[in-house]
């Protein structure tokens, strides 16, 4: 038996109503090092998105997820589930609070450089837009297979960059055309 | 390179064509400026993909899966029963995943402070559920069967009757938002947030059946919707650490 696998749809203006039970803007436990990933959600013509809704999925500080598919002998971390959800404000700002995740095996035997598998949706956008956020002055970003798939010139809309004068906090932004286009994945 | 166990990671396997919409689809307004330009880049499932966030038990409270009563009272609309299976491709069961819905009320209006005043809003309805799948796949919730409501995407448009679905499974992989329409609504043929998926058997399968096996005497009646998320491939592919 093989079915078709069901349609996506947009998320519609009205997706705030399910907020108030998910809204997961820190996704660190307590006692771990946390970061602040601040950033924007920018449509086509630069303009803020207002309504955008970002998850965020990831492994621990070990490279662990919290999934049973994930069958590396490494810790899990109590109360740590890595799974962020955030929304855009009225200037297409967002923030979340998380950790460093570790490294995690990836394709053709080459580990993967610590990354957070985003899902960006909002209103308008027909199924999820799927990226990645990469951490900077990274060595490891420089063998990554992902980041390999993607030319030079569209890496850096992938890595988050250092805000000066806020050790902590780090800026990644979504930009949905124009020469910064984040790059999506086909997932 | 680092020495370590070696991963076998199956991956889940890509859409039929014409089964999913486009990114940008010109009728859909709103999807013209908000639509990635560039061809996204096809990336081969790892761990990162194939795990995903698991909800346990205790994310359902009592009353999540009956939107039909809320602040001490009943919402007003026809009731209906909202049952089906959460599948994969291969029809296997998808268990204990997590469906969060939301809707509009019976006159059509959201409980959002950007919904216009077309009609007004229901004190007893907040429009939000969440349930549980079984070890069966199986969910079922209770709800009001939500009104019509008129949108900005062009003259004289309006939105089918319509329930957003959203459901997790067992992967980052398959995460799925999608909506759930009637049988026989009208405005069905012209909505473009419909319509955007291609393929007639595809856009079909967001419409409910109506189910007398489901339908309450006196009560309510149902309607049954399987969602299908995205079966997995056969042979694994090698991840190291």
């Amino acid at each position: 038996m093989k079915l078709i696998a069901t349609g996506n749809q947009p998320v519609g203006p009205f997706f705030h109503i399910i907020l108030d039970r998910m809204l997961i803007p820190n996704v660190a436990g307590p006692g771990l090092d946390r970061i602040t990933i601040r950033g924007r959600v920018l449509n086509a013509d630069h303009a803020p998105v207002p309504d955008a809704m970002i998850e965020t999925w990831q492994a621990n500080a070990h490279g662990k997820y919290a999934h049973p598919a994930d069958t590396q002998d490494k810790p899990l971390q109590e109360s740590f589930l890595g799974f962020g959800r955030v929304v855009t404000d009225d200037n297409g700002a967002f923030s979340l609070t998380t950790i460093k995740p570790g490294r995690v095996p990836g394709l053709g035997g080459v580990p993967q450089a610590p990354h957070i598998n985003v899902s960006v949706f909002m209103p308008g956008l027909l199924q999820r837009a799927v990226t990645r956020i990469y951490f900077p002055d990274e060595p490891a970003n420089a063998g990554d297979p992902v980041l390999g798939l993607v030319e030079d010139a569209r890496r850096a809309t992938l890595v988050a960059k250092s805000v000066s004068g806020e050790a902590s906090v780090l800026e990644w932004n979504v930009i949905l055309g124009g020469e910064d286009e984040t790059v999506f994945f086909d997932l | 390179m680092s020495t370590g166990t070696i991963l076998d990671v199956r991956g889940y396997r890509r859409p039929e064509p014409g089964t999913q919409p486009p990114y940008a689809f010109p009728s859909y307004r709103s999807s013209l400026r908000r639509a990635p330009s560039k061809p996204p880049i096809l990336l081969p499932h790892s761990v990162s993909e194939v795990t995903g966030p698991m909800f346990g038990r205790d994310a359902i409270f009592a009353g999540d899966e009956d939107l039909t009563i809320a602040n001490s009272g009943e919402a007003i609309g026809s009731r209906i029963i909202m049952t089906g299976r959460v599948l994969d491709e291969d029809g296997r069961p998808v268990p204990h995943t997590m469906l969060e819905i939301w809707q509009a009320n019976a006159g059509g209006r959201y409980r959002h402070k950007m919904d216009q005043p077309h009609s007004p809003l229901d004190p007893h309805f907040n429009g939000y559920g969440r349930v549980m799948t079984d070890s069966e796949g199986r969910y079922r919730f209770k709800t009001i069967k939500p009104g019509p409501y008129p949108w900005e995407n062009h003259y004289n448009a309006w939105r089918p009757s319509h329930i957003h679905y959203s459901v997790f499974g067992p992967a980052f992989a398959t995460r799925l938002i999608t909506q759930m329409y009637f049988p026989g609504d009208p405005l069905l043929p012209f909505d473009p947030v419909h319509n955007s998926i291609p393929d007639e058997n595809a856009r079909k399968l967001l419409i409910a059946n109506f189910d007398w096996e489901t339908t309450i005497p006196n009560q309510a009646t149902g309607y049954r919707f399987d969602i299908v998320l995205r079966g997995r491939n056969e042979t694994p592919m090698e991840n190291r650490r």
